[in-house]
C-alpha cells in the first residue's frame, strides 16, 4: 500500500482463518513431542505440524530430528492414507539447520556420526510407502529444503521461497540435498542453485520441477488431495538432463563449473564450491555412494577455517541484528539531500515500506534520485511491477520540504560542510514533530560540532550509511555524550527496521570503518608512489581476500572523499605518516575523481576499471603492508573503547567494507594468525618503512 | 454589486486548496504518466501540505474520460495509491470535457446536503494513452476465431477474414467526434464561428494572446503552488506546462492550414486546444471540517449550472449555463470580476463572447431584455488557457476552477465564473467567491 497504511478492519477480523494448518488435535490430548504435533483429518491424512517452542522460526536441530524419527515410528504402526508436513510458524517452513550446533566443530568423525544419524531419519521419511508431502509457505532453506526433498511431493504456497544457502557458510548441503536435488531436477540447475546459494521464488521452483504445485492458501487442501490421488503432474527430467547425468558428461561440465566458481570464490579461500563440484563429478550417477560421500565432504568442510569463520560471520550478523532491538514507531522519514547517498537512503527506506519524502535545494537532483530508485527497484523487485509501483508511490519528491512536519525521523544527507549543516538544522528543527529524531549521515564531522545551536541536541544521532545502501548492510549508529539513550535505541531499532545492521560507535574521527580503512588506502598510494603497479596492489589485496583492491576502492569511493577523510583523520588524530601526495590533490582539483567521473587512478568504462594485463605478481610482503595497518587501527579502536567489543569491530569491517569474510574479521584474523606474530611483523615494517606501522599500545592487552 | 442569494438552502461549501500537474503535450506514443499516475503526482504534494491525513476525506471523486484498462474506476485506484485507506469510497465521473468540473459539482452537492464534510475532487486525463481501436467487425472476427473449438470450426471462422480488418481506428479521433451529428469538435467551432462572424485573423490573434499570457505567468512564477512538478521514472523532471510557445505570433499562425475542414476552414492546429496529459485536484470542505482541521478556505462555491443545446453548436454551452447561474443569483455579466472560459478553440471562445454581446441571442435564447453584456478581455483567461496549456479532457474543468480561485486571490478580486463547453452539446459553470 502507499502511505499511511491502515490495516483493513475486515481483513484483520478474518486474519486467523488465513492459514490452513490442518485438523486440531483431539481435546485433552497433549503431544508426546515438544516440537511436533500430529493429528488426522477426515480423509485419514496425518498432519505433522512443526512448531519450535520459544522462537519465531523453525530450525532443524537434534531434537526436531529425533522427534521426527519417533513420529515416523508412530505412523508406521498406524498407517495414514498420506502424511502432510507443515510449519506452524508464520514466517515460513524451516529456516535451515540450527547453525549453533556447528560452532567450534573440529572432529570430522563426530560430525559424520551426527550426519549419518540425521540421514537415517530422513531416509526413513523417504522410505514411507504412503504419499508424503511438504506444504511450504514462506522460506524453505537448507535443511528445511532437504526435509521437503525427502517427501514424495512438495506443494508451495504462493510467495514461498526455496534455497540452499550452505555455500555461504563454507559448506554444501549435508542432509541428502546434493543427491536428492540433482536427481529430482535438471542436475545443472541443481548444481547452480547449490553453488550460488540463491533463493528461488515459488514460480521458479515450479518451473524447475522442485515443487509440484504453487497454490494460494485457499487451494492447499485441494492440491494435497490431487497429489495423494496421483493427479498432480510430476515434472520429468529432460533428455538433456539425463545425458548430463553420465560420467563423461559430468566431467566436462564440472570443468566449466570450476572455472565459473573461480571467478567469484577463489579455491584457496573458499573450498566448499569445489568440494560440491567434485562430489557430483565423482558420484553423480550413484545415489548411495553420493550420499555417503556427501556426509564425509560436509563433515570435512565443517572443520575448515573458512567454514568456521563464515559461521562466525553468520553469528556476527545475528549479533548486530540483536543490537537493533525493538523497531521504533516510524511511518514517515524525511531525507534532506538527494545526492548519491541521500537518494539511495530514501530509495531503500521506501522499498522497506516506509513513506519517505526526499528534499533538496533543487528539484533536479530529486528527479535523478527517482530514476536511480526506479532502476534499483526493477532489479531487486525481480520485475514485480506492483511492488515497484507501490515503492515509487511511497518515495515522494519534496522540493518544498513539506514532509518535515510529518516525519518521525529526519535524515540529513547534505554535503560535508559544517556551516551548511548548521543552517539546515536551524531551518528544520522548529518544523519537526515533538517526538521526532534528527539524524545525520555525516562521515567526517563530529556530532559534538553538529549539535551546536540545536534547541534539543539530545535528539541528534549519527546514522552513517555505506555506499551502495542496498548492498552494504552496515549502518554505524553514532552517539555523543549529550545523546538521549532512548534516541540511540531508536536509531539502532530503525536500522534493524529497514533490514540493515547497526554497529554502535562513538563520535570519534572516522568512526570505525573509515578510520580502519584509511591507512589501508593510504599505504596503497604510498606504494603506488614507490612505483608499484596499481593492478599489482589490487591483486595483492584480492589475494588476501578483500573483495576489491585499495586502488579500485579509492576510485569507487571517490578521490575527493578519500582525500577528505584521510586529511581529517591525520589532522584530528595526529597520525604519523606522510601527508597526502600532491599528485592526488592535483587529480582532485582536475576533477579526476574516479568512477563517478570516468577517470581517477584507473580509467573507468561501463562501470568497471580498465586494468592493464601483465602487471607483475605481488610480493608476499605487499598484502601485509596494506592489511596490517588496518588491523593495527582495529586494535587501537578496541583499546579506545570505540565499540562495545572486538566482535562489533569485526562485524563493522565485514559488513561495511567487505573485509574478507572467510577470515572472520580483522581482529579474528590477527588472533588466528597469532597476536605475537602480527605484532612482530608490524614492528618489522615500522623499522623498514616508518613510524606509521608502530604497533598500537592496545596489542598488550589484546588476546 | 448585488449580494448573491444561493440557489437553494444548504451549508456553505469551501474550496480549501488544490494542485495540478504540469500539463504535458502528447507526443508520439504513451506519455510518462497514466491517468492515475498523474493524479498521484499532484495529489501527493497537495495532501502533504494539509494538516489532516489522507484518510480524513469522506470520499474521493475523479473525472476521467479515457479510462485505461489497467485503471478501472481511476478514482478508487488513485485514492488507494494516495494512501486514503481501504475504507475510502471513491467513484469516477464522466461528462466529456465537463468531467473535472462535475467531480467538484457532485462533491459540492454532497457537502451542501450534509452527507459529507471533506471531499477530494479532481480530474485526470492522459490522451497520449488513447488506444488504437479495432473496428467492430474485426472484434467479432477475433471473438469467433477464439471461440471455435474443432479444427473445422476454426477454418470456417478464419474464412471470414477481410484485409481491411487489419486497419485499426485511432481511438482519439473517434472520441473527438460527436456521435449524433458526426461532426468533429473542431467542426462545431467552424460552425459557431460562422454563425457569429469570427474571422481567421481574430482567432489567430486570440491564440497568440493565450500563449503570451501563459508564458508571462510562468515567467512571473504566478503558477507556483498550483502547478506541482511531476517526476517520471526515467528521471525526467516535468515542471511546467510544456505546450506553451512564448514566441507565438500571428504571422506564424497565419501560415497554418485549416485542420478540420479543408481548404476553406478557419480552425487550425495553432488556434485549437492541444492534445495533452494532465491532472488536477481540489479539496472541498464544510464549515465543520474547516473548524475541525483548522483549515483556511480560499473560496466558497456560490452556485453551479449545467445546460444543454444542439451538439453541432456545443461551443456555445458556456453562454447558457453562465447566464443561468447569473440570473438565478440576481447578477449580470458585469458583476463578474474574473472569468475562466475553457479555450476548446479560439473561434469557440470568440463565438461565446459574441453571443454574450448579441442582442437577439440575449432576447431569444437567454431570456434577457437584450444583450447579456461584454466580457472584459483583460479579465478573461488572464494567464492563458487550453490553447497554450492543452486540454486534457477530464482535467480541464477542474483546472479552470482551481485557477479561477488562485486568480481571484492574486488580483484581490471577489467574484468569478469558471465555465466550459462540453462535447455532445452541453456546458457547465461555477459561480465562485473568494474568501
Amino acid at each position: 500500500m502507499a502511505f499511511d497504511a491502515q490495516h483493513d478492519l475486515v481483513l484483520q477480523a478474518l486474519k486467523d482463518r488465513e492459514r490452513d494448518l490442518g485438523p486440531r488435535p483431539a481435546e485433552g490430548v497433549t503431544s508426546p513431542w515438544k516440537t511436533w504435533t500430529l493429528a488426522r483429518d477426515g480423509d485419514n491424512y496425518a498432519w505433522a505440524l512443526l512448531d519450535l517452542p520459544g522462537t519465531s522460526a523453525n530450525t532443524l536441530g537434534d531434537q526436531v530430528l529425533e522427534e521426527l524419527d519417533s513420529l515416523l515410528g508412530t505412523l508406521e504402526q498406524n498407517r495414514p492414507a498420506a502424511l502432510i508436513i507443515r510449519s506452524a510458524k508464520a514466517g515460513g517452513f524451516i529456516a535451515g539447520a540450527d547453525v549453533s550446533q556447528f560452532v567450534g566443530a573440529s572432529d570430522p568423525a563426530e560430525i559424520e556420526a551426527r550426519m549419518t544419524r540425521a540421514h537415517q531419519i530422513t531416509d526413513r521419511l523417504e522410505a514411507l510407502t504412503i504419499p508424503t508431502m511438504a506444504v511450504v509457505h514462506g522460506y524453505c532453506l537448507g535443511g528445511g529444503l532437504e526435509i521437503a526433498l525427502a517427501c514424495s511431493h512438495r506443494i508451495a504456497v504462493e510467495g514461498s521461497t526455496f534455497g540452499f544457502p550452505e555455500v555461504q557458510l563454507g559448506l554444501h548441503p549435508g542432509l541428502g540435498g546434493t543427491v536428492r536435488l540433482t536427481r529430482l531436477i535438471d542436475p545443472l540447475q541443481a548444481m547452480q542453485m547449490m553453488l550460488t546459494g540463491r533463493t528461488q521464488p515459488a514460480k521458479k521452483a515450479k518451473a524447475l520441477g522442485l515443487v509440484d504445485a504453487v497454490v494460494p492458501e485457499r487451494h492447499v487442501r485441494a492440491a494435497i488431495k490431487a497429489a495423494v490421488e496421483g493427479k498432480l503432474p510430476h515434472a520429468k527430467l529432460t533428455l538433456r538432463a539425463r545425458v548430463i547425468d553420465s560420467g563423461p558428461a559430468r566431467a566436462v561440465v564440472a570443468r566449466q563449473m570450476r572455472a565459473e566458481a573461480d571467478k567469484q570464490a577463489p579455491h584457496d579461500h573458499y573450498p566448499a564450491p569445489y568440494a560440491l563440484i567434485e562430489l557430483w563429478e565423482k558420484h553423480g550417477g550413484d545415489p548411495k555412494a553420493m550420499k555417503a560421500a556427501e556426509i564425509v565432504s560436509f563433515a570435512h568442510l565443517m572443520t575448515t577455517g573458512t567454514a568456521q569463520n563464515l559461521i562466525r560471520v553468520f553469528f556476527l550478523r545475528e549479533k548486530l541484528k540483536g543490537l537493533a532491538g525493538k523497531p521504533p514507531e516510524v511511518r514517515h522519514v524525511h531525507v534532506i539531500g538527494a545526492g548519491a547517498m541521500g537518494g539511495d537512503i530514501a530509495a531503500w527506506c521506501a522499498w522497506q515500506g516506509l513513506r519517505v519524502t526526499l528534499g533538496d535545494v533543487k528539484p533536479e537532483p530529486i528527479a535523478g534520485a527517482i530514476r536511480r530508485a526506479a532502476e534499483l527497484y526493477d532489479k531487486v523487485g525481480h520485475g514485480a511491477p506492483l511492488k515497484v509501483r507501490d515503492a515509487l508511490d511511497r518515495l515522494i519528491p519534496d522540493p518544498k520540504s513539506e514532509g518535515i512536519a510529518h516525519a518521525d525521523l529526519v535524515i540529513e544527507a547534505a554535503p560535508e560542510n559544517l556551516d551548511l549543516k548548521h543552517r539546515i538544522y536551524a531551518g528544520v528543527e522548529p518544523k519537526m514533530k515533538v517526538g521526532a529524531v534528527l539524524a545525520s549521515n555525516t562521515s567526517s564531522i563530529p556530532l559534538q560540532k553538529l549539535r551546536e545551536g540545536l534547541q534539543r541536541p539530545e535528539r541528534l544521532v549519527g546514522l552513517h550509511f555505506f555506499n551502495p545502501v542496498s548492498r552494504m548492510q552496515l549502518v554505524e549508529v553514532i552517539r555523543h555524550d549529550q545523546l538521549d539513550p532512548k534516541v540511540e535505541a531508536f536509531a539502532r531499532g530503525f536500522a534493524g527496521m529497514i533490514d540493515r545492521l547497526p554497529a554502535p560507535a562513538r563520535s570519534e574521527p572516522g568512526f570505525i570503518v573509515n578510520r580502519a580503512l584509511t591507512p589501508y588506502l593510504q599505504e596503497a598510494l604510498i606504494m603506488l608512489d614507490e612505483g608499484v603497479a596499481k593492478e599489482t596492489l589490487d591483486k595483492a589485496a584480492e589475494q588476501f581476500g578483500m573483495p576489491m583492491g585499495p586502488i579500485e576502492l579509492t576510485d569507487t569511493v571517490g578521490l575527493d572523499i578519500a582525500l577528505d577523510v584521510s586529511e581529517m583523520l591525520k589532522r584530528d588524530l595526529n597520525l604519523p605518516g606522510p601527508d597526502a601526495p600532491d599528485w592526488l590533490k592535483q587529480k582532485v582539483a582536475d576533477k579526476h575523481l574516479g568512477r563517478k567521473t570516468g577517470e581517477g587512478l584507473y580509467v573507468w568504462k561501463g562501470g568497471h576499471p580498465v586494468k592493464a594485463k601483465g602487471a607483475p605478481a605481488p610480493d608476499p610482503d605487499m598484502a601485509d603492508r596494506m592489511i596490517l595497518p588496518m588491523i593495527n587501527t582495529c586494535v587501537a579502536l578496541l583499546r579506545e573503547g570505540a565499540a562495545e567489543d572486538a566482535d562489533v569491530i569485526d562485524a563493522a569491517m565485514i559488513f561495511g567494507s567487505g573485509f574478507a569474510p572467510f577470515r572472520g574479521g580483522p581482529l579474528h584474523y590477527a588472533k588466528a594468525r597469532g597476536v605475537a606474530e602480527v605484532r612482530a611483523k608490524l614492528a618489522e615494517l615500522a623499522d623498514k618503512y616508518g613510524e606509521r606501522f608502530k604497533p598500537d599500545a592496545g596489542w598488550g592487552s589484546f588476546t | 454589486m448585488a449580494a448573491p442569494t444561493p440557489a437553494s438552502g444548504g451549508r456553505p461549501v469551501y474550496i480549501v486548496d488544490g494542485a495540478r500537474t504540469p500539463f504535458l503535450k502528447a507526443k508520439s506514443g504513451p506519455g510518462p504518466f497514466t491517468p492515475v499516475d498523474l493524479a498521484v503526482q499532484c495529489g501527493r504534494p497537495l495532501l502533504l501540505r494539509q494538516p489532516f491525513a489522507a484518510t480524513a476525506f469522506d470520499q474521493v471523486i475523479l473525472g476521467c474520460v479515457n479510462v485505461i484498462a489497467d485503471e478501472q474506476n481511476p478514482a478508487r485506484v488513485a485514492a488507494l495509491r494516495l494512501g486514503c485507506g481501504t475504507a475510502m469510497t471513491a467513484f469516477t465521473v464522466q461528462i466529456n470535457c465537463g468531467s473535472g468540473m462535475q467531480s467538484i459539482d457532485t462533491a459540492y452537492r454532497y457537502i451542501r446536503e450534509g452527507t459529507s464534510d471533506l471531499i477530494l475532487a479532481g480530474g485526470a486525463e492522459a490522451l497520449s494513452y488513447a488506444p488504437l481501436v479495432l473496428k467492430q467487425d474485426a472484434v467479432e472476427f477475433l471473438a469467433a476465431l477464439n471461440g471455435a473449438k474443432s479444427p473445422l470450426d476454426r477454418v470456417k471462422a478464419a474464412a471470414a477474414f477481410r484485409p481491411d480488418m487489419l486497419q485499426p481506428v485511432v481511438g482519439l479521433e473517434r472520441g473527438l467526434t460527436d456521435p449524433i451529428t458526426d461532426l468533429m469538435m473542431g467542426q462545431t467551432a467552424e460552425l459557431t464561428g460562422f454563425l457569429f462572424g469570427v474571422t481567421r485573423e481574430q482567432a489567430d490573434a486570440y491564440a497568440v494572446e493565450s500563449h503570451l499570457r501563459l508564458a508571462k505567468a510562468q515567467q512571473e512564477g504566478w503558477l507556483a503552488g498550483e502547478v506541482e512538478p511531476a517526476f517520471a521514472r526515467d528521471g525526467t523532471l516535468h515542471d511546467h506546462d510544456d505546450g506553451v510557445r512564448p514566441d507565438s505570433a500571428v504571422d506564424k499562425l497565419a501560415k497554418l492550414k485549416p485542420v478540420f475542414e479543408r481548404p476553406y476552414g478557419k480552425v487550425t492546429a495553432g488556434n485549437s486546444s492541444q492534445i495533452t496529459d494532465g491532472a488536477s485536484w481540489v479539496i472541498l470542505a464544510s464549515e465543520e471540517a474547516v473548524k475541525k482541521h483548522g483549515l483556511t478556505p480560499k473560496a466558497v462555491i456560490v452556485d453551479s449550472d449545467w445546460a444543454a443545446l444542439d451538439p453541432s453548436i456545443m461551443g456555445l454551452g458556456p453562454v447558457l449555463c453562465s447566464s443561468a447561474v447569473l440570473k438565478r443569483n440576481g447578477l449580470g455579466v458585469s458583476d463578474v470580476e474574473l472569468w475562466e472560459l475553457n479555450e476548446a478553440f479560439a473561434a469557440q471562445v470568440l463565438s461565446c463572447l459574441a453571443a454574450f454581446e448579441d442582442e437577439a441571442f440575449g432576447r431569444k435564447v437567454l431570456g434577457l431584455g437584450g444583450a447579456a453584456g461584454t466580457i472584459d478581455r483583460a479579465r478573461l483567461n488572464i494567464d492563458g488557457g487550453a490553447i497554450a496549456l492543452g486540454h486534457p479532457v477530464g482535467a480541464s474543468g477542474n483546472r479552470i476552477v482551481l485557477h479561477l480561485v488562485n486568480g481571484l486571490h492574486r488580483l484581490g478580486l471577489k467574484r468569478g465564473i469558471a465555465t466550459e463547453c462540453i462535447g455532445g452539446g452541453q456546458g457547465g459553470a461555477m459561480l465562485i467567491e473568494a474568501v
